[in-house]
Parts: C-alpha cells; sequence; structure tokens
C-alpha cells in the first residue's frame, strides 16, 4: 500500500489520530511520564502569564516544525538530519521571538533568555527524530499540536500554582482578599525559587500515577 | 493497668476489627493501643527473640533527652523577654511566661504533623509510624519563638508530606523531616526566620518598653557584622542565655541529652565526634588563614553559638537520614561540620549553617554509604587466595 492510498482511507480525526493529540496529555506526557524539558517549567513558571505565553510559543513552534520536517523527511538525508532539524526549530524560534517582542514587549523581557533555548528543548527535537522523520504532515502536525500542549497544561498548572501561593496573584492581579493579609497571611517566598517548581512537578506526577496505575513501575 | 487492657481488649478493640463498625478507623485506635501496650504478636515460624524496645520506645528514648533543651529552652523564652523589657523577674515567672509561648507552637506541630501521619496510614492501611513523635517536638524547638503559629502548621505538613509520605513513610525519608520543616520555614517566610527581632518575643503590652540598647542579634549575626568585642561571655553562651531558636541555645542542656542518647544507645556516639572533628578542623584552618575577626574567634566558640551543639546530637544523628555504615557515619560527620562552619564564617547571606549542612549531607548519605560498601567489598575480594585454574584436558 502506498502513501496516497493510505492518506484516502484514514479520516483526518480518526481514531490513530485522536490519539496522537489525547495521549500526550496525559499518559505519554512529555513532563510528567518522559521527564523531558524540565528546565525550563523550572525557569519561567514563576508567573501565570510567562507560562502561558511559553506554553503558546512552543505550540506555535512544535506544530510548525514538525510539519515541516515531516514534508521535508524524505528529502533529509539521514547523516545530518539533526542539523536540519535544528536550522528548522531555530528558524521558527526566531519568528516566534520577533512576534513576542512586538505584542507583548514586557512578556519577552521577563522570559528573555528562555524563548530563544526553546531550540534546546528536549521534547521538540525528541519529537522530531521519534515522529516526524517517520509520518506524514497531518499525523505529525497532530503529534507536534498534543506534545506542545501536554508540556503546556503542566507548565499552566505549575505557573498558576507557584504564581497563587508565591505572589498572591495571577496575572498580575491580587487575588488573594485583604483580609487574609491582615489576618497575618504572608506570601510563600519559597514558590518563587526553583525548587519550588520541581516538587510541585512532583506533586503532579504523584497526583496521575495515584489515578492511573500503569504508569507506576513496579521494578 | 490490667483493668484498663481488659477494658481496651473487650469493649473497645472490637468496634474496630474486621466487621466492626469503626474498622475503618482501626489504624488509629492500633496507634493508641501499642501506645500504651506492647502488641500481643507471636511470631509463627522459627525462634525470633523480640524486644519490648520498638520504635515507639525508641523515640521516647530521644523525648527525654529532649526534655533539658525544652525545660531550659521554655525559661529562656521568658527570661530574654524580661530583660528586653527590663524587667526583673523570678525563675517562676520566667518559666511560665515561656511556657505559655512555646506550648501553642508544639500542640500546632504536632496537631498537624500527626492529622497527616493518620490520614495516610488510614489510606495505605500501613501502621501509624511514631517518627513523628521525635520530629514533632523537634519542630518547635528549632524555631523563633515568635514564628507565627499557622506558618508552622503549614511548614509540618510540608515535611511529613513531601519529606516523608513522598518517600513511602517514615524510614523512608531522604531528608529529616523537623530540618525541612525549618528549612522551608526560612526560604518560605525569611522575614520572621532570620534578622534581629524575631529571636525575642518582643509583643508589648501597655506601660511597657524595650529597654534602651536593645538589639535582639543573636551572637552569630553579631559575629557576621564583626563586632567581636560585643559578644556575650563565653559562660553566658555555655549556660545558654542568649537569642536564638527555642531550644539550641543551651550546650549544657544539649550536652546533657547528648548524656541520655548515648547512654541508652539511640544516639550515635560516632556521628556526634566527627561532627564536632569536623568543625575543630575548619575552625582552626580559619584560625590559621584569619582574614577577619570571624576567623580569628576560638574553636570552641562555634561549638557553643547558634544550632551547633544542638544540630550535633539531635539532628546529625537520625538514625533514618544519616549514613548506615561505620566508616560512612565518620566522613557524613566530619564534612558536617566542615561545611557548618564553612557556610557560617565564608558566606554572609547565611548567619548559620548547621542546618543547611546537615540536609546537605543527608542527601549525601546513600552515596557515602554506597562507596563504603563498596571499598569493603574490595578489600574483602584482595583477601581471597587465588585459586589455580586446573588444567583443561
Amino acid at each position: 500500500m502506498s502513501d496516497k492510498d493510505n492518506n484516502k482511507k484514514e479520516a483526518l480525526f480518526s481514531p490513530r489520530n485522536q490519539k496522537l493529540l489525547t495521549n500526550p496529555l496525559g499518559k505519554d506526557n512529555p513532563i510528567n511520564v518522559q521527564v523531558l524539558g524540565i528546565c525550563s517549567v523550572l525557569a519561567i513558571t514563576v508567573q501565570l502569564r510567562t507560562s502561558i505565553v511559553m506554553a503558546i510559543s512552543v505550540v506555535a513552534v512544535m506544530g510548525l516544525a514538525n510539519v515541516i520536517i515531516s514534508l521535508l523527511r524524505k528529502t533529509i538525508p539521514p547523516r545530518i538530519r539533526i542539523i536540519v532539524q535544528l536550522t528548522v526549530i531555530a528558524s521558527l524560534v526566531i519568528l516566534v521571538d520577533q512576534v513576542l517582542k512586538a505584542f507583548v514587549y514586557d512578556v519577552s523581557r521577563q522570559l528573555s533568555v528562555f524563548v530563544g533555548l526553546i531550540i534546546t528543548n528536549c521534547i521538540i527535537m525528541g519529537r522530531l527524530e521519534a515522529f516526524a522523520l517517520q509520518n506524514k504532515p497531518w499525523p505529525s502536525f497532530l503529534d507536534g499540536i498534543g506534545n506542545a500542549a501536554g508540556y503546556g497544561w503542566v507548565l499552566l498548572a505549575v505557573g498558576f500554582a507557584r504564581e497563587l501561593l508565591g505572589s498572591g496573584t495571577l496575572m498580575g492581579y491580587n487575588v488573594i482578599p485583604g483580609f487574609l493579609y491582615e489576618m497575618g497571611y504572608e506570601d510563600n517566598g519559597f514558590m518563587i525559587l526553583p525548587p519550588m517548581a520541581l516538587i510541585t512537578v512532583g506533586v503532579i506526577i504523584w497526583i496521575q500515577r495515584h489515578k492511573d496505575r500503569d504508569l507506576v513501575d513496579i521494578s | 493497668m490490667k483493668a484498663l487492657h481488659n477494658l481496651i481488649e473487650k469493649k473497645v478493640k472490637p468496634h474496630f476489627e474486621q466487621d466492626g463498625k469503626l474498622s475503618k478507623f482501626y489504624r488509629t485506635f492500633e496507634a493508641f493501643e501499642t501506645f500504651l501496650f506492647v502488641k500481643g504478636d507471636v511470631t509463627t515460624r522459627g525462634s525470633h527473640i523480640r524486644d519490648a524496645i520498638d520504635m515507639k520506645r525508641t523515640m521516647f528514648h530521644v523525648i527525654i533527652a529532649l526534655i533539658p533543651t525544652l525545660l531550659f529552652g521554655m525559661w529562656n523564652v521568658g527570661y530574654q523577654h524580661f530583660q528586653a523589657i527590663g524587667v526583673d523577674a523570678d525563675i517562676f515567672e520566667a518559666f511560665w511566661f515561656g511556657l505559655l509561648r512555646v506550648l501553642p507552637l508544639i500542640i500546632v506541630s504536632y496537631a498537624s504533623g500527626l492529622a497527616i501521619e493518620f490520614v495516610f496510614a488510614t489510606i495505605r492501611n500501613h501502621e501509624v509510624n511514631e517518627g513523628f513523635l521525635v520530629s514533632g517536638l523537634l519542630i518547635p524547638l528549632i524555631i523563633p519563638v515568635t514564628t507565627p503559629l499557622w506558618m508552622v502548621a503549614v511548614a509540618t505538613v510540608f515535611a511529613v508530606i513531601i519529606g516523608k509520605e513522598v518517600f513511602g513513610g517514615t524510614g523512608m525519608n531522604i531528608l529529616n523531616p523537623a530540618l525541612l520543616a525549618r528549612a522551608f520555614l526560612f526560604f518560605a517566610y525569611p522575614a520572621h526566620m532570620s534578622g534581629d527581632d524575631v529571636w525575642i518575643y518582643t509583643t508589648l503590652q501597655e506601660g511597657q518598653q524595650l529597654v534602651d540598647g536593645f538589639s535582639g542579634a543573636t551572637p552569630l549575626a553579631v559575629l557576621a557584622t564583626g563586632e567581636v568585642q560585643s559578644l556575650p561571655s563565653v559562660f553566658e553562651m555555655f549556660i545558654g542565655t542568649i537569642p536564638g531558636s527555642i531550644g539550641e541555645t543551651s550546650t549544657l542542656a544539649v550536652l546533657l541529652g547528648a548524656f541520655v542518647l548515648i547512654a541508652t544507645g539511640v544516639g550515635s556516639l560516632r556521628i556526634m565526634l566527627s561532627v564536632v572533628a569536623g568543625g575543630l578542623f575548619m575552625g582552626l584552618l580559619f584560625n590559621l588563614f584569619a582574614v577577619n575577626e570571624f576567623m580569628e574567634i576560638p574553636v570552641y566558640y562555634h561549638f557553643i553559638l547558634g544550632g551547633f551543639a544542638f544540630g550535633t546530637v539531635y539532628m546529625a544523628t537520625d538514625p533514618v537520614s544519616a549514613s548506615q555504615t561505620g566508616t560512612g557515619k565518620y566522613i557524613y560527620g566530619f564534612l558536617i561540620g566542615v561545611i557548618t562552619l564553612l557556610i557560617r564564617v565564608v558566606n554572609p547571606a547565611f548567619p548559620e549553617g548547621m542546618m543547611l549542612a546537615i540536609l546537605f549531607m543527608n542527601v549525601f548519605a546513600p552515596l557515602i554509604d554506597h562507596y563504603v560498601v563498596r571499598a569493603n567489598i574490595k578489600r574483602r575480594l584482595k583477601r581471597v587466595t587465588p585459586v589455580e585454574a586446573e588444567p583443561q584436558s
């Protein structure tokens, strides 16, 4: 069966394609299960705003990179594929960086070097190597979006917890009522430090494994 | 005693057994039952000798060893307070004042920690672990008296869940839970854990005022500013009439506790000695290459200042998070001593280094053990006389 026959038979959102999108959100999550891309989770989740912007940026870069590599997959010589992948990702990241600078300058300044470091995000390279090089553009696109979303929701969850408990704000607005502060409540300075991001991710992993026993490896 | 035992066995216990209506809370019942009576379990196979000293009773030895520091700490809280407002108070007044301030901290620490322990024991259906008996008393002893109660509760809950239950409960933890609670407070609410205003209870009533020249700084904070001449006398620092965390100030009380721990065999003498050796080594090294006044102070100052003595006796010797091997204990303790002084003297951001040094070495303890065991295996393999391989026919 050639590629074309396959294409006609498979619906746009066939069960297999849906899985590509939903698996990375749960039991194949790049952060919770594969433990990839942890560095950026530690670095940019102090505030919810930066987490959201970062998540969107990664979704954009990853979806597009997967499509481009998938389109090129038959023309890329295997020996230089990593360099080609890096070039593609780097170009996309530069685009994203410019867009951020143009429209959300303050967030872009807070993210500083970490937008550039999307290039080194292991999840993106991993998906290009493992998926986009062997699959057609549409599944690759879904896979990219799915994995980036799996990365994104963890980012948002951690950012939410850290900003709420660490600064008492969400998206920069005060959400902890003033009378609590008058009663002696104080923001938790530890939440702003990177170790608590790691512990928050750990707690998310703990909850997920508690619910999904398949993920617990008994060795 | 017998009557009580019968009452529990006949009247109370059936409710909690398999088909009693409270069977869900069997673990809670069991915890209180073993508190009073040693369990009547008998081993069924082979011959085993069971000692009456189970973990609950081991932990009690530590509690007994902590009593001197606790009592002295309570008195010192009152003493420091009355000194600060310039009132002459007798020993009982001071003690009573301190008791009223320290008791809430202890109650909150125990209540929040044990609540978590009971919840986890019920969910996971294992025995309630006794480890928290000690942690629950250690936590109030290593924090300043002015720490708000809700912070103590949050820190205790954090330490028990993240420090212990995540790893599987008592005996599985990597870090000392009490120190983890303190570290949590230290990083989360630094304003309440450091500086000059937190160590002495100075909430004033009407008509009271602080005496002139009151500073409230701990000796270590004084040293960090380089004013060696305004230190309290050696005698004061040894007895412990200085500002500091509730239980840590008195080296004398800690020594009494150390005696109990060593005599009962609960605390490791090796660790205590090697921590002191490490401190001695580093202190002498600083003396040798002294460039400022902090480096020049006599080495023994370090042992009677801050939490060095308390940490050495009660925290570094924690049997779970310390090294397990004999040689490992020497390395572990020695490095705690060295790192403590290193942090104290060289890093101006942290006036006290005991907490961070012990936590740091807690993390390294399994690694030390691993290499000690490896080395042992290697050494013993060398002793084996190689047998000539028989020529193959």
